[in-house]
């Protein structure tokens, strides 16, 4: 096995304790996770296990009942949401399993959306969204709505969108659980080279170990905690 | 398991399968060769993480010429031994025919051999979820090298690492369903 990235470097997102429970459910009971810059770390466990949680804990879109979320050793629940939202902003990306386009926008203005968001210029946005919409083999589908597009190159415009900004961590949640195993393996290939690229962090949440294959290492999420397999075996 | 594991076997494990004997009357179906050509053709297609060794293809062809599948087409004498041409029979046609028309025996070898452990594990009191998560990791870490090979490599690494990933991914489901169940499996083998 290579030697992961940056294997001394210290956490860039760290998750200490985590609870979080849906009234009487709980879906995370102490689960810790830690990622380093440009890591790309797979979340897996059975369905309802907790791992969808913990992305929404770590990506700071919903707040645990009790633990610790650091980012660049900043906590996040003690940041006002108006910081935390620009945080999300400016330094996280997030592609989901489906339903994550504009309907009524271009492919190019739903990857220059982020950029757009930012403040910057139209056509500013929208040359680099062209980029990186040539860098995910989907240059052809730009003036494309997302109705009008396969599944798999919604995928990939999806990734564009979520790594326009740069982000500094990536969330992939079931990034490729609508697709089938070719368009599957294209998008995990485009996303982790992008991401490498890059330098960001992914935290990529699956259930399919053919797409945890990319990751470097993996964690696996049991009744709401998590357990590193790193040290295992 | 190291990378030498992951190259040798599991990368390998379709060539390994498969026949030596009948991938040779294959090539030579298509023209009669040498045996340093027959070699050369076997690597080209097959033989990426494993050459053939020049023992084993004459071995080979003196087998399938004990057994009327090959014949010497022609001899041509040089500085070292004579080099043989070998041609296909027909009944090495008609044995070809047999092996490619023959389905493989699906092989569920390693579920048998993890299902015993982890039920000695727990007949004996030990820890049968470490096990299962030991197996895991390891057989994720070797999908990451078939991972890695695959995304930097031509079409035929592409298909033969896809065959071992599609097996171990199978192998993985299996070991993640049996660690839900363990608990029910230890009341059943206790009872």
């Amino acid at each position: 096995m290579n030697e992961e990235p940056g294997a001394d470097a210290p956490a860039l997102l760290a998750a200490t304790e985590l609870h979080k429970s849906y009234g009487a459910t709980p879906a995370l009971a102490g689960a810790d996770f830690a990622i380093r810059a440009g890591e790309v770390v797979a979340v897996m466990g059975p369905s309802g296990s907790g791992k969808s949680t913990l992305l929404h804990c770590l990506a700071g879109i919903v707040p645990p009942d009790s633990g610790s979320v650091r980012y660049q050793g900043r906590e996040l629940s003690s940041l006002p949401d108006a910081e935390r939202s620009a945080l999300r902003r400016a330094d996280f990306g997030f592609v989901f399993q489906f339903g994550q386009l504009v309907p009524e926008l271009t492919c190019v203005e739903n990857v220059a959306l982020p950029l757009r968001l930012t403040g910057i210029a139209r056509r500013a946005a929208e040359a680099r969204a062209a980029e990186w919409l040539e860098r995910l083999e989907v240059a052809d589908v730009r003036h494309h709505r997302p109705g009008q597009i396969s599944g798999g190159q919604g995928q990939r415009v999806a990734v564009a969108r979520a790594l326009v900004n740069n982000p500094r961590v990536l969330f992939a949640d079931e990034p490729t659980g609508a697709l089938d195993s070719l368009n599957g393996e294209r998008v995990m290939q485009l996303l982790v080279a992008a991401a490498r690229d890059t330098g960001a962090a992914v935290v990529l949440v699956t259930h399919e170990s053919r797409v945890a294959a990319y990751s470097d290492r993996e964690v696996v999420v049991r009744d709401g905690r998590a357990r590193d397999m790193a040290g295992v075996a | 398991m190291h990378a030498d594991y992951a190259r040798g076997v599991y990368a390998a494990c379709i060539v390994l399968a498969m026949s030596i004997s009948h991938t040779l009357l294959g090539l030579l179906q298509a023209g009669p060769r040498h045996g340093y050509d027959l070699k050369r053709a076997f690597d080209a297609h097959f033989g990426q993480d494993r050459p053939l060794h020049y023992g084993q293809v004459y071995s080979t062809m003196s087998r399938l010429l004990k057994n009327g599948l090959v014949e010497v087409e022609g001899r041509e004498p040089g500085g070292g031994p004579e080099r043989k041409r070998y041609a296909i029979t027909d009944a090495g046609v008609t044995d070809l025919d047999d092996w490619l028309g023959r389905p493989e025996k699906p092989e569920p070898y390693l579920q048998s051999v993890l299902y015993a452990k982890v039920v000695i594990s727990l007949l004996t009191g030990r820890d049968a979820s470490a096990l299962l998560d030991t197996q895991r990791a390891e057989h994720l870490r070797l999908m990451r090298e078939l991972t890695r090979r695959k995304i930097g490599g031509d079409l035929a690494d592409q298909l033969v690492c896809d065959h071992a990933l599609f097996h171990l991914e199978a192998d993985l489901r299996w070991l993640e369903l049996t660690t839900a169940r363990l608990d029910r499996l230890a009341s059943e083998i206790h009872t």
